[in-house]
């Protein structure tokens, strides 16, 4: 992925989300985590990556060219990306299969009977096959989380970006997910990633982001973030969270 | 020491005294049914008035359903609007009508309202009324089951890549009409009971219908009773309905 920021910023009233964050993703980069302590920023900078919200200040360069401010620009944006939340991805009114077939039709122009050919094939890579026809109050967490992830790689994303998708997960529905997060890394599919999970971010990822009280502290290959931090606060943050 | 309600031998008691005293009230008020001496004879030749009069609030209901959901949509958009003005005037509306008695808007609306606008269709005015008035309500119930409707479910839509018209329609609108369904279901047996109201301008539904019967033929419960049994018979089906759509939506919230 090629992704420039340029002095980005982010104010919430009195709270400062994001400030001059400075940052540029190489090409070779193909799977990029963000870590770091809650309230540090991730969530926010995953939203204007999106395109769901625009910074206060700066640019973001993607693939070379501005990320739109315009409602218009903003809406492809979005269009051409994929986005899964930590929880209540879905639609409590549709089965699992019209979740991902809806947006496909409504949004990317599908036929019916094709959007719901390509909703079950997504729905069957991610094991959930027999629970097509399930609304998802009749889901586990972890199906629904992969029902959210089949929905968004359905429309073949150039981006997928992933916010903490198993924060609220208990461990057994958290591998059963970060399994299929790890087979899309494996296929080549670009993806930004917020997570708690080190251990996976270490495994996955190419390149890691510490954020902390909206800026970068330190940035770089997985190996060296994890083995060799140097700033400060990421030494304490990792010395913590690694302990047990 | 325990409270009153709390203690065994009246938590035991409570709930089959309750039964007791609604078995009591209810073999009275079958007593009195069953037991009334009935003046149907008396009834004989208007049996066609009442029938017309049902006919007329059914007709009368019917339209002001539709009028009053229309004109509810409105409000509703009004309300949630992001212009100040729309939202001012749609809540002053909301507040007038609830807080006055559509008795007192029949008459206004039918004495000054229409004279001065040279209106006189007793049927016309009846069912604008009736609307304006169940719309305040609906309007309420709209309002309410939409911004029920949490914001987790608008920030998916975005990420999917509807439109702001899209998320309404395919994940705002469908959700909250489940929501509401009960509520909205009870309004309308209401319209249908408040069009009763409308004798008072001399329009011919269903309870002046019966009060001229009374009135002419002394017949009582013979005329009321089946006045009641009318309004049922539009009522009751509302409610199962209701029920029905609530059992088929229990999944999908
Ligand atoms: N919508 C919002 N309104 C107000 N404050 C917000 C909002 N979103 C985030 N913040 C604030 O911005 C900061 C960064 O939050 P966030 O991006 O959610 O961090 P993270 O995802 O790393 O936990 C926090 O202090 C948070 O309270
Ligand atoms: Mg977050």
């Amino acid at each position: 992925m090629n992704i420039e920021l340029h002095d980005i910023s982010r104010v919430y009233g009195e709270s400062r989300a994001l400030h001059s964050l400075n940052l540029s993703i190489g090409e070779s980069v193909r799977v990029l985590a963000l870590i770091g302590p809650s309230g540090g920023g991730k969530s926010t900078l995953l939203r204007l990556l999106g395109g769901l919200e625009v910074p206060d200040t700066g640019e973001i360069r993607i693939g070379g060219k501005n990320l739109p401010k315009d409602e218009a620009g903003l809406l492809a944006h979005r269009r051409a990306n994929g986005y899964v939340f930590q929880s209540f991805n879905l639609f409590p009114h549709l089965d699992a299969s019209s979740n991902v077939a809806l947006p496909l039709i409504k949004v990317h122009g599908r036929g019916e009977s094709e959007a719901r050919s390509l909703a079950q094939a997504s729905l069957e890579r991610f094991g959930l096959g027999a629970h097509a026809r399930k609304f998802p109050a009749e889901l586990s967490g972890g199906q629904q989380q992969r029902v959210a992830l089949a929905r968004a790689i359905v429309s073949k994303p150039k981006l997928l970006l992933l916010d903490e998708p198993t924060s609220a997960l208990d461990p057994e529905m958290t591998s059963e997910v970060l399994e299929v997060v790890a087979e899309l890394c494996r296929d080549g599919q670009e993806i930004i990633l917020a997570t708690h999970e080190m251990g996976f971010a270490r495994a996955v990822a190419d390149q890691i982001v510490f954020l902390d009280e909206g800026s970068i502290s330190e940035t770089g290959p997985p190996d060296q973030l994890f083995d060799r931090p140097t700033h400060e606060v990421v030494k304490r943050f990792l010395g913590k969270v690694m302990r047990w | 020491m325990t409270h009153f309600f709390d203690r065994p031998l009246v938590k035991k008691a409570l709930p089959w005294l309750l039964v007791f005293l609604l078995g009591v009230s209810f073999s009275f008020f079958l007593f009195v049914l069953l037991t009334h001496d009935y003046h149907w004879s008396r009834v004989g030749k208007y049996w066609g008035n009442l029938v017309r009069g049902w006919g007329l609030t059914i007709g009368l209901s019917a339209v002001a359903l539709l009028l009053s959901t229309l004109f509810a949509a409105i409000l509703t958009a009004g309300q949630l609007s992001r212009l100040a003005p729309a939202r001012w005037l749609s809540r002053c509306y909301v507040e007038v009508i609830r807080g006055t008695p559509l008795l007192v808007q029949i008459m206004i609306g039918s004495y000054m309202m229409a004279n001065a606008l040279g209106i006189d269709n007793k049927l016309g005015e009846g069912m604008v009324i009736l609307s304006a008035f169940s719309a305040a309500y609906l309007s309420e119930i709209f309002r309410a089951g939409i911004e029920s409707i949490p914001l987790s479910q608008r920030i998916s839509a975005m990420a999917v890549g509807f439109t702001p018209t899209q998320t309404y329609r395919y994940v705002i609108i469908p959700q909250t009409i489940r929501r509401i369904l009960p509520a909205t279901a009870g309004q309308f047996a209401n319209l249908v009971k408040d069009s009763s109201l409308l004798y008072v301008i001399g329009l011919p539904e269903f309870t002046s219908q019966a009060r001229e019967v009374h009135s002419n033929s002394y017949a009582g419960f013979a005329v009321y009773l089946p006045l009641a049994i009318g309004y049922l018979i539009l009522t009751i089906p509302i409610s199962l309905w209701t029920r029905r759509m609530e059992e088929r939506f229990r999944y999908e919230h």
